[in-house]
């Protein structure tokens, strides 16, 4: 057991890696998808109502294979995640120390958290009208929107985080002698850490519904605008090329999020 | 020897005008330096509340706290509390833990207090799991854990809520043995909270029964078995004469809960109940 502890500390477990990429998983993934394919592929040869009516799988493979050697693809690409990321860190950084506060101090919390509710359940694409008039350029429109998307879920996860902390660990905090700046860093930010994640997690996923919808209605660039660009040019293989690219990004992007919150809170993996 | 503490008729309810309940009225006893006194009562009787009160979690409605003569107003590390579930950080390992107290409170060099957990953890059996989080151990190995989190501290006065609550059997025991090995080792002034009888009087210099709600001291029993104790002392002529005047006090009040005849003082005398009911039942 003890010449076992030191090698759990190093992070990245190699026999752990293999196990998950050659796993049992993983081999019922790819059939999973192989079969979809095949699904999907018959559907269309055979012509069966609705679902035939999408593109098959092998006219898409095709129009994605012209695609990636076409930059514009990838700037669609650039763009999009761009526009994700910056709006995904802006509600980070607004959204971290808003949510905190207002799940530590009460006053602030009462005079905040109105306002919080009555903006929160209006959809992000509502805002984007007034999103472009206000902000001078239309990329910081599109960001504005994103934003609007992550941050919601942000702040009330870490307010819902920091106000279910147990209260024995703040008072064996400061039993032990803790100052009010070991309680913060200490015990309230790592006991948050887990639904600070869950909201990332979350809003990661909201902020790319979000940009796509913002983009097919209010931008030029980006995998949105891919996407209802062949619609109007009818070119319906690379409609799917678009939805596939947006589900693979989100995928992609929700994954870092994962990454990280397992790096950072290694407690809650068990064993 | 310090770590005397005094408790003068204190008071505390909760809530105000037709909500308000007085949990603890008029309450007074002593935490003997260097002694373990065991409280016992029925759960919901109001001794969390009065642990907190020790602890400096909360404050008197009236009535006074002091430890060596001072009057106790927050908490502070010369009263440390082991909670009723265990309230290890998770996010730290047994070791990170362990060391938490003296290294924020920056009195020591790393390297002594690392070595004075080490120590400790050898003691009570988790040196092998230093390196594991809280939720990687065993009910048994957490309580122990937070022991020495506590221990570390060198505190004048050690507060135990229930620590062995929601520990099997087999476990309980190995804990008490622990317990007391440590203790009669550093002869702390220990102040343990229970409502299991067996327990109570196995553990106590002094055992205070308390009265259900409000809280306060019916009898004040002097446990004089000797020390080191085992568990063989449990089948003792007088262990079992303890046994019986205790549980005579119990039972009686519970039966004035039961009378009493609220809905929470049902269910107080219940659980009071079933906590004794088995060792009642191996006595006849």
């Amino acid at each position: 057991m003890a010449s076992n502890g030191p090698n759990i500390l190093k992070g990245v477990n190699l026999t752990k890696l293999r196990k998950a990429v050659f796993g049992k998983t993983t081999y019922r993934g790819i059939i999973a998808i192989i079969v979809t394919l095949i699904f999907w592929e018959a559907c269309a040869r055979l012509k069966v109502p609705v679902i035939g009516m999408i593109p098959a799988p092998s006219s898409v493979a095709r129009s994605l294979t012209g695609l990636l050697f076409e930059a514009s693809y990838w700037e669609s690409w650039v763009v999009s995640f761009k526009r994700v990321f910056l709006g995904f860190i802006v509600a980070q950084i607004i959204g971290i120390p808003l949510g905190l506060t207002m799940g530590m101090r009460r006053t602030f919390r009462d005079l905040s958290f109105p306002i919080i509710e009555i903006l929160r359940p209006i959809p992000p694409l509502a805002w984007v009208p007034t999103a472009v008039i206000f902000w001078p350029t239309p990329e910081m429109s599109m960001i504005f929107v994103t934003f609007l998307g992550a941050f919601f879920t942000m702040v009330l996860n870490i307010l819902g985080g920091v106000r279910n902390i147990d209260i024995r660990y703040i008072r064996a905090a400061e039993s032990l002698g803790s100052s009010k700046k070991d309680i913060f860093w200490r015990i309230i930010l790592p006991a948050t850490l887990p639904s600070l994640f869950v909201g990332s997690t979350v809003g990661m996923g909201i902020t790319w519904e979000v940009v796509v919808a913002a983009e097919m209605i209010a931008s030029r660039s980006g995998l949105g605008f891919l996407t209802w660009k062949s619609y109007v040019a009818g070119n319906y293989p690379v409609i799917v090329v678009g939805m596939i690219s947006i589900g693979i990004a989100g995928y992609l992007s929700s994954s870092l999020i994962r990454f990280l919150g397992s790096r950072l809170t290694p407690w809650l993996k068990i064993i | 020897m310090s770590g005397q503490m005094e408790i003068t008729s204190i008071s505390k309810s909760f809530g105000v005008g037709p909500l308000k309940q007085v949990v603890i009225e008029d309450c007074s006893f002593n935490l003997e330096s260097g002694k373990l006194t065991v409280l016992i009562g029925p759960s919901g009787c109001g001794k969390t509340t009065l642990i907190n009160l020790l602890a400096g979690y909360d404050t008197v409605d009236s009535g006074q706290i002091t430890i060596d003569g001072k009057p106790v107003k927050s908490p502070g590390r010369e009263r440390l509390v082991v909670f009723q579930e265990a309230a290890l950080f998770p996010w730290m390992t047994t070791f990170e833990n362990v060391t938490y107290g003296p290294l924020v409170r920056g009195e020591k060099n790393k390297k002594e207090v690392e070595r004075e957990a080490m120590e400790l953890l050898r003691k009570v059996g988790l040196a092998d799991f230093k390196n594991k989080y809280p939720i990687q151990l065993s009910g048994g190995m957490q309580r122990r854990a937070e022991l020495i989190r506590a221990l570390i501290n060198t505190p004048k006065v050690m507060m135990m809520d229930e620590p062995f609550r929601g520990l099997d059997a087999m476990t309980r025991e190995l804990m008490q043995e622990y317990y007391i090995r440590l203790f009669e080792e550093n002869r702390l002034t220990n102040l343990f909270v229970t409502s299991e009888l067996e327990e109570a009087i196995f553990l106590a210099d002094r055992l205070i029964i308390m009265s259900n709600k409000p809280a306060k001291p019916r009898e004040i029993m002097q446990i004089e078995l000797p020390r080191p104790r085992d568990f063989k002392m449990l089948t003792s002529r007088e262990y079992v004469r303890y046994k019986q005047d205790a549980l005579e006090i119990l039972h009686e009040e519970a039966m004035k809960a039961f009378a009493a005849g609220s809905k929470a003082s049902v269910a107080d005398f219940l659980e009071a109940y079933s906590a004794t009911k088995e060792p009642a039942e191996t006595d006849k």
